[in-house]
């Protein structure tokens, strides 16, 4: 195990050299290299300890050890933006200060400041969607993120949800690479926005809010997102969406709700595509029915075909119930 | 590769927070069912870090374990992932308490003086 970047040598993903290079395979295939400075990770963690032991919030005071001074005042700090506001406010820092230099890059003599945080990773991603949540409102606009595994059968849906479906509707396509998709969908009539992400493996809120300016949208519009196909990531990222729709295709088997419970607990549909070719699979439907609603009781689940057309009503159905339920007639 | 992106929000906040102060440690939350590799994490942050002012800071990662009510039978129970159940009936809902938390809990820099 590595301290420095926690990477551990059983990994699959990471390859060491004797030289304490680092290899790391990302789950989504791309390489990186990095070497790690072993005395300034020993330094780190002596400072770590020290840190450790003085009190960080409260007024008493620590008891005095011979390698540091430990002392404690406030001061009147910077702009913190939280949700709604923004606000300035005292927050108290700890320094500690030591008194021996340490055999080390970094500067010894330094005392440390403690800032209290208290922001969730997540922040700027939610806020941004519930920008984008407030710009489909205003224009009426029923907003759809479709997800899946790559080539569970997103754009092919959409393609025939497109050629079928009444009233204006609009697709952003996520992908890493290529504007393929785009073009499919285009050539149904309907405006399409490709988002590529390169090495992003998911659609972020801020992406649908640059893409949003480029898309001229109708009132009264149903939008679909195409998230990149990935069951791991998009389900983190709030994208401003009304609704979930996550495909899982009959030939990808029946555990994918059990394997990827993330995406599936976020889902408020699930379709079950490709349903055309079951007769030739040996795929235990109740089996994957069950694992569904083990992981997210609520979803409700269609089956479909994008290629013969069957169960595509019930889809355009729900399409339709989403209208009433997130914004009155 | 979501861990990616992650690491670039904490940056952003803990980098702008420190307003040019050397970073030394940073500190988080991360529940066991946010869905978020802690290895990739730290991976992550050293990559990214390197050339900022948080450049070989120690990230504190504090691991905030899974715990829901199970609807079935009322009992607090300890989840290890999203996919487990309560040994009550598989298809008893959960209602998730703690462990999707995902948050930068506060920093240690080198003095503003
Ligand atoms: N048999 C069958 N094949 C389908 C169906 N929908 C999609 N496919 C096939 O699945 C592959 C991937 O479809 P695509 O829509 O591009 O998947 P995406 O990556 O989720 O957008 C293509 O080769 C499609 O022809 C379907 O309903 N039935
Ligand atoms: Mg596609
Ligand atoms: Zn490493
Ligand atoms: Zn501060
Ligand atoms: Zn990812
Ligand atoms: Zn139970």
């Amino acid at each position: 195990m590595c301290i420095t970047c926690g990477c551990s040598e059983d990994g699959q993903a990471t390859l060491s050299n004797e030289k304490g290079e680092h290899t790391h395979i990302l789950p989504d295939g791309s390489v990186l290299h990095h070497t790690h400075e072993h005395e300034h990770e020993h330094h780190h963690e002596h400072n770590a300890t020290s840190a450790e032991t003085t009190p960080t919030l409260s007024s008493e005071t620590p008891p005095p050890s011979p390698s540091q001074q430990p002392h404690h005042h406030e001061h009147t700090h910077h702009e913190h933006t939280h949700h709604e506001h923004t606000h300035s406010h005292h927050h108290e820092h700890t320094h500690v200060h030591h008194a021996s230099p340490h055999a080390s890059a970094s500067p010894q003599s330094q005392p440390l400041e403690l800032h209290l945080l208290e922001r969730r990773v997540l922040d700027k991603n939610d806020r941004i969607a519930e920008r984008n949540r407030g710009w489909f409102a205003g224009r009426r606009v029923l907003a759809l993120n479709l997800m899946s595994s790559p080539g569970a059968g997103k754009t092919c849906l959409l393609e025939r949800t497109l050629r079928e479906i009444s009233g204006p509707t609009a697709v952003i396509e996520g992908d890493q690479e290529t504007t393929m998709d785009a073009e499919r969908i285009r050539a149904t009539g309907a405006p399409a926005i490709q988002v590529n992400t390169g090495k992003g493996c998911h659609l972020e809120a801020e992406m649908i809010w640059q893409s949003l300016q480029q898309l001229p949208l109708k009132e009264q519009t149903t939008l679909f997102i195409e998230n990149v196909g990935n069951l791991v990531c998009p389900s983190l990222f709030d994208l401003g969406e009304h609704a979930r729709v996550v495909l899982m295709s009959i030939t990808e088997g029946e555990d994918k709700p059990l394997k990827y419970p993330h995406m599936f607990r976020s889902a408020d549909l699930v379709l079950l595509t490709k349903i055309d070719l079951l007769p030739y699979l040996d795929y235990d439907l109740p089996r994957a029915l069950q694992a569904i609603q083990e992981v997210q009781p609520d979803a409700q689940i269609l089956q479909v075909s994008a290629r013969s057309g069957e169960g595509m009503e019930a889809w355009y159905t729900w399409v339709q119930q989403q209208w009433t339920s997130h914004h009155q007639a | 590769m979501h861990e990616l992106s992650l690491t670039r929000d904490i940056l952003e906040v803990v980098l702008q927070h420190a307003q040019g102060r050397i970073i030394r440690k940073v500190r988080l939350h991360v529940g066991k069912l946010a869905g978020v590799e802690i290895q990739a994490l730290r991976f992550c942050f050293d990559v990214c870090a390197a050339g900022t002012y948080a450049e070989g800071a120690t990230l504190v990662i504090e691991e905030i374990p899974g715990r829901a009510v199970c609807e079935g039978c009322d009992k607090i129970i300890e989840l290890s992932s999203l996919a487990a159940r309560c040994p009550c009936e598989r298809k008893a809902r959960l209602r998730i308490e703690s462990g999707e938390e995902l948050l930068i809990k506060e920093m240690e820099t080198e003095s503003c003086a």
